[in-house]
């Protein structure tokens, strides 16, 4: 299989932080290439820079050193093209369901009748219809992420960049988003850059797991993940790839106490 | 499970709660919120009645020189019927210091907020006249403007400034970073970012700013009116009191206090409706 042109491309990317006086390598020379279509997961401990590599892609932070290329071009600020879905949702709270998912579109400048048949196609996408109009704190945290979501695809965007989106849901609603996600990705041959601490939630989402570790901040391997989908939490295969990742994200803490 | 937790939120708030009950507490918060004053009524009658020659009159008294003040036909003197005059001309005072205030304020407030070489520029200095009280303007307002009515329209200004100012950088100042971050990846950047962000996301604490400043402005019209204006009702209390006349002073006193409230509950009528998305604010 020949390898297709990379979307996505970091080429020994540092970020260094200022910090009491001192230069902290927040991420250190971190390569990698990810192809259009992939569901790549970013998973490591507390300081490992998998959210600093997150916020260079969006464009939110720039590389000290290295350069951050997608489709080979230099990355120079947020763009729509790359969509952020945030732990925290960021959504706009004057604004409903509906408008939420406008934003994008409204922001550049969409005639109106065009924004309103995407806002409808995605309202319908995540499953919100009955909540359309409803405010932001009218939802619950699941909901609010449909809308997150969906507030990024009905922008275009080609990579969708997701920051421990669903850390702060409950195991059920987690779980049914996870599905909900697959199936959109596998609907619309998106790019997902995914950053996770969860090992069973990095095996059960991605084609591949990217694997860092702390003090600096560095990638660690890669594992390619091809068990067939819908992939089985407890089947034994997926028990076995949890044991490997378990252990190369040990075997820092290991290195590090030694 | 994860459905109904799902739906709870909305459903809940969409859900009617029974009308009997609430029919019933709403009166019986009526009843609780009238009792103090009713005590406070009863007092004041049983300490000033029936003594001619007091200065203070019973609230009975009060309650007809309050409707002369509004109707006449009672006394016939030069105050009968001139209520709405003077009422007229305080609230004309009270809007228009108001208006101007938040004309100045809003976008003052917006760049201080947002723009920092404007910030260095104003903000030590606004911070060093913000505690001067109005009162303590008055003298300096009166020899600026003169006696009458523009000194009573530039304090009413000043004390209605400085909470929609305060309030507006605060709010300004306070927006979640987050915010900023999630318009420019969805393609919203720059001015744009100002009309479509900021502004929105700080209109709930520039809406206390318009409550306070619009509180203080009927605060200080009575000072306002201290500089030699014929009509408004800080005028008619002030000249009132020079009479002796104590029960036109505390008819001027309710009717400030009443028309303050009404104007209050206004401006918090318009604020659930700008402010239905917030969940602080319902």
């Amino acid at each position: 299989m020949s390898k297709p042109t990379p979307i996505l491309e970091l080429k020994s990317v540092t970020k260094q932080f200022e910090f009491g006086g001192e230069r902290i390598d927040a991420l250190r020379d971190a390569n990698l290439s990810v192809a259009k279509g992939e569901f790549v997961c970013l998973i490591g401990a507390s300081g490992c820079g998998k959210s600093t590599l997150l916020r260079i892609v969006a464009g939110f932070e720039e590389a000290t050193r290295g350069d951050a290329l997608m489709w080979g071009m230099p990355i120079n600020g947020p763009a729509p093209n790359r969509g952020m879905v945030f732990q925290d949702y960021g959504l706009f709270p004057w604004l409903s369901v509906r408008k939420n998912i406008g934003f994008g579109p409204t922001s550049r400048g969409r005639p109106a009748k065009e924004v309103k048949d995407t806002v409808e196609r995605f309202v319908s996408l995540v499953g919100l219809q009955r909540f359309a109009d409803a405010y932001p704190h009218q939802l619950s945290g699941g909901m609010k992420q449909r809308v997150a979501i969906a507030r990024v695809l009905a922008n275009d965007a080609e990579i969708v960049l997701m920051d421990e989106p669903f850390g702060a849901l409950d195991a059920m609603t987690r779980e049914r988003l996870q599905d909900e996600l697959l199936e959109i990705w596998q609907r619309t041959g998106l790019t997902v850059l995914f950053v996770t601490h969860s090992i069973e939630e990095a095996i059960f989402l991605a084609n591949r797991v990217v694997v860092m570790s702390p003090g600096p901040g560095r990638i660690d391997s890669e594992l390619k993940i091809e068990l067939p989908r819908p992939r089985d939490v407890s089947a034994q295969d997926f028990n076995e790839i949890r044991r490997d990742l378990g252990l190369r994200l040990h075997s820092h803490h290991a290195r590090k106490a030694a | 499970m994860s459905a109904s937790t799902d739906i709870t939120p909305l459903a809940a708030a969409s859900a009617p709660a029974g009308a009997p009950a609430a029919k019933g507490r709403r009166l019986r918060e009526l009843v609780i919120a009238l009792a103090f004053p009713v005590v406070v009524l009863g007092a004041w009658h049983l300490a000033t009645y029936g003594r001619k020659y007091s200065l203070v009159p019973p609230p009975s008294e009060v309650a007809k020189e309050l409707y002369d003040l509004a109707f006449g036909g009672i006394y016939d003197d030069a105050y009968s019927g001139t209520l709405y005059v003077h009422l007229i001309a305080s609230m004309s005072r009270v809007y228009g210091g108001f208006a101007l205030a938040f004309a100045v304020a809003l976008p003052l407030g917006l760049m201080i907020g947002r723009i920092p070489i404007i910030r260095k520029l104003l903000d030590p200095t606004l911070q060093v006249l913000r505690p001067i009280p109005v009162t303590a303007w008055l003298p300096l307002a009166m020899i600026l403007f003169g006696l009458g009515p523009r000194s009573a329209f530039f304090l009413v200004c000043l004390g209605a400034f400085y909470p929609i100012l305060i309030n507006t950088i605060f709010g300004v100042r306070s927006v979640d970073p987050r915010l900023f971050e999630a318009a420019s990846m969805l393609g919203c950047e720059g001015t744009a970012q100002f009309f479509r962000v900021v502004l929105p996301a700080a209109l709930p604490a520039i809406f206390t700013g318009v409550r306070l400043g619009l509180g203080f402005a009927w605060v200080v019209i009575v000072v306002g009116e201290m500089t030699g204006v014929q009509t408004g009702l800080g005028a008619i209390i002030m000249e009132a009191r020079q009479l002796s006349r104590t029960e036109i002073v505390i008819s001027g006193m309710i009717v400030i206090g009443i028309a303050g409230f009404i104007s209050d509950r206004l401006v918090v009528l318009l604020g659930k409706w700008l402010l239905r998305w917030s969940p602080t604010h319902v």
